[in-house]
């Protein structure tokens, strides 16, 4: 495979708060390839989203990189190490947008309710590139037009609230695209919508990916959506990929019980009617309350013994494959 | 009807009218419930499934009678009566709500931060007059542990617990008064996967032990397949389509539904080839295209559809659908058909 256009290694972000340091990512390995899509899975608290806000260097106070690389491969061609650079710099501001960019989950709160969409991709647009007001606003038109908005021109003059979900996630991945980005993390970008807008917004992404190439990291919690969408996964739990891989080698051989339980567990529509689900024993602990060892071993239904409990299990790599568990070696 | 049936919705139309102006004359309403018809048996689960703003819940909510109804009638048998909830006063509908009980969606948002969750399990037993503190603390208890709650956390308020946590609370504090219909609105959309499953299974076993019957309101085709065994699917305030789950899914009849399964993803990678994608957006239900709702996006319509709005028939047996083409379509399910 080419080389990737981001690598993350080792990355940790952790929040300093009264009740004790909170490792919402701790020790996170992925790589991202050119025309690819990682998808990011795990539950709620995992730290998705705050890995998201690493990568773009804009993590909320209290918390802070502490630990680890973020590697971009710039438009320019040299490898920058993005934890290294402070998230106020001029530096990270020349990434954000024209490098990388951020599709929310919640689209409402990521525009300003005051400003028409127009003024606010147009603003976008002027703040990377050297664009005169109209060209700004030809430019914003034709972005909408290429996300599928109907009627742009009128369109571009209308305020947020008076689109619906699927137009302003739209509107959303326009105003991201508007430098012409290499990466496009999309942070459950469908969670709010409807199954057939969702199927529409999917589609979306496919067709921009297939023809600028761009690499999309998909963030959700869905696994149908991971398995319509992803040609990598990184299956994550409790601030680290506990499993990555090819998406039809995870579906087919899941090699980590996490993400054995975990696909076993999902609803799916092949169901038989009225059939119990199975579950995962105990709940996810909190980050501050990281169990020793392996985390996942408290609620593993195929520990080794001692080992799983007390040593924390390295990644374990074959080819495009990782997992960091003690069932496929490396115990000390 | 047969003698089987706890719940018998006839014709139900909730209205919702739009005021404009100085005097807030009304302009319009907001048609979100237009002439809904379906029944549930007693033990049975029936989904109700369909797009963001179809009037899945307003159409629980007038079953519950914490709306009124526009017209129409919501018939419930119970101890061998019949009585119409959608026509009675208010004082005589009093006794019959404990026989029917709500679970709601947001499990954040549904309990009340200042009481602990002794009280809150145990406040519908005192409405209703178990003034005996020991008494309500020995049901309390009981309901506990029907959720799978240790009765240790009694005196513990609701945000010390998570999510699927506080679900099993609300499931508990709508169970107090042995109701005989839950009436459970996307109960796990707001959970995660496998916290998601732990409250499906609990819902299926007290359904078993406690003879329950469920109207089961989700969006998510999956949850469905797992819960129910009969789907009403719902579009711009109008029932499709019903039938037994199985079918449904393997054998849909009505075009929308057909688009709905398509679009649902499937934990299988590779399978999306076949998608059918939804053109547009849902209809305005203060503004329905006239003739079917669904014309707009149907990639079947015809001059006709346009014109004549189809009636929920039933076209075979235990099969009903609002599709004025349904008999001459051959649409695509999931899954393996039944044998005939
Ligand atoms: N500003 C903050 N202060 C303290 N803790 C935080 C903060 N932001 C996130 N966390 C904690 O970091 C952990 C990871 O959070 P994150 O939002 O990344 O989870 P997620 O995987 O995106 O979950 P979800 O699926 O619910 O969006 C959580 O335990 C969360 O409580
Ligand atoms: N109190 C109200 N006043 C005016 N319109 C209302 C009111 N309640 C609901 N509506 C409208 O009625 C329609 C049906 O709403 P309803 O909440 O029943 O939909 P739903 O199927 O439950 O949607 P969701 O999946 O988003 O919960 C919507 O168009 C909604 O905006
Ligand atoms: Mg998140
Ligand atoms: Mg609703």
């Amino acid at each position: 495979m080419a080389e990737p256009l981001l690598s993350v290694r080792g990355l940790r972000t952790h929040f300093e708060t009264p009740e004790g340091t909170i490792r919402a990512v701790d020790d996170l390995d992925f790589d991202v390839f050119e025309g690819r899509t990682l998808g990011v899975v795990g539950e709620s608290g995992c730290g998705k989203s705050v890995a998201a806000r690493s990568v773009l260097g804009i993590v909320e106070k209290p918390g802070r990189v502490v630990g680890g690389r973020i590697l971009l491969r710039t438009h320019a061609g040299d490898t920058l190490d993005l934890a290294a650079l402070p998230q106020d710099s001029a530096a990270y501001r020349a990434i954000r947008g024209p490098e990388i960019a951020l599709v929310f989950q919640e689209p409402m709160a990521s525009f300003s309710q005051y400003y028409t969409i127009g003024n606010q991709i147009t603003e976008a647009i002027r703040l990377h590139l050297r664009l005169s007001r109209s060209a700004a606003r030809a430019r914003a038109i034709e972005l909408l037009d290429m996300v599928g908005v109907p009627q742009p021109s009128r369109r571009i003059d209308e305020y947020p609230f008076q689109l619906s979900g699927g137009l302003r996630q739209r509107v959303m991945i326009a105003m991201a695209l508007a430098c012409d980005p290499r990466i496009l993390i999309a942070d459950e970008p469908t969670t709010a919508l409807d199954v057939t807008t969702q199927a529409q917004i999917l589609d979306l992404l496919r067709e921009l990916q297939a023809k600028r190439g761009l690499a999309i990291i998909l963030i959700t919690h869905d696994m149908g959506v991971i398995a319509e969408m992803a040609h990598d996964v990184a299956v994550m739990y409790l601030g680290r990929a506990v499993e990555t891989g090819p998406v039809a080698d995870i579906f087919a051989a899941p090699a980590h019980p996490y993400t054995r339980a975990l696909l076993r567990s999902i609803p799916t529509v092949l169901a038989k009617p009225r059939t119990h689900l199975p579950t995962i024993a105990g709940s996810i602990p909190m980050p501050s309350a990281r169990p020793a060892g392996c985390a996942f071993s408290p609620r593993c239904s195929e520990v080794l013994g001692d080992v799983c409990r007390q040593t924390e299990p390295p990644a374990i790599g074959e080819g495009a494959r990782s997992v960091r568990c003690f069932l496929h070696g490396g115990a000390p | 009807m047969n003698a089987d049936v706890i719940l018998d919705v006839r014709g139900l139309r909730k209205f919702f009218p739009i005021r404009k102006g100085l005097l807030r004359r009304v302009v319009g309403n907001v048609r979100a419930v237009d002439r809904v018809s379906f029944f549930i048996r007693r033990g049975e689960t029936l989904a109700l499934v369909g797009e963001s703003g179809c009037g899945k819940t307003t159409v629980s909510r007038c079953i519950l009678r914490a709306l009124t109804p526009t017209e129409g009638s919501v018939l419930f048998h119970h101890d061998g009566q019949t009585v119409d909830l959608a026509k009675l006063r208010r004082r005589a509908l009093r006794p019959l709500r404990r026989h029917m009980q709500m679970v709601f969606q947001d499990p954040y948002a549904s309990l009340n931060p200042r009481m602990v969750v002794g009280d809150i399990i145990g406040e519908p037993l005192l409405i209703n007059g178990m003034r005996d503190r020991t008494e309500r603390r020995a049901r309390v208890q009981e309901l506990m542990e029907l959720v799978h709650l240790p009765a240790s956390v009694m005196n513990r308020f609701p945000h010390a617990f998570s999510g699927g946590q506080r679900q099993r609370i609300g499931i508990a504090r709508a169970l107090a008064l042995n109701p005989s219909l839950v009436v459970a609105d996307e109960p796990v959309s707001a959970l995660d996967v496998s916290v998601q499953a732990q409250i499906l299974n609990l819902m299926l076993d007290l359904q078993d032990r406690l003879g329950l019957t469920y109207l089961f309101v989700a969006h998510d085709l999956s949850v469905v397949k797992h819960v129910s065994n009969r789907v009403a699917v719902m579009y711009v305030g109008r029932i499709v389509e019903v039938a037994e789950t199985e079918t449904l899914y393997a054998s849909p009849l009505h075009p929308y539904t057909e688009a709905l399964l398509s679009a649902a993803p499937a934990p299988v990678p590779g399978a999306v080839s076949s998608r059918i994608i939804l053109e547009r957006e849902i209809a305005d239900p203060a503004n329905p295209p006239p003739g079917c709702a669904f014309h707009p996006r149907c990639r079947y319509a015809t001059a006709r559809c346009r014109e004549e709005t189809p009636e929920l028939a039933e076209i075979a047996p235990g099969r009903h659908v609002a599709c004025l083409r349904a008999a001459e379509l051959s649409l695509r399910g999931i899954g393996k058909a039944p044998a005939a």
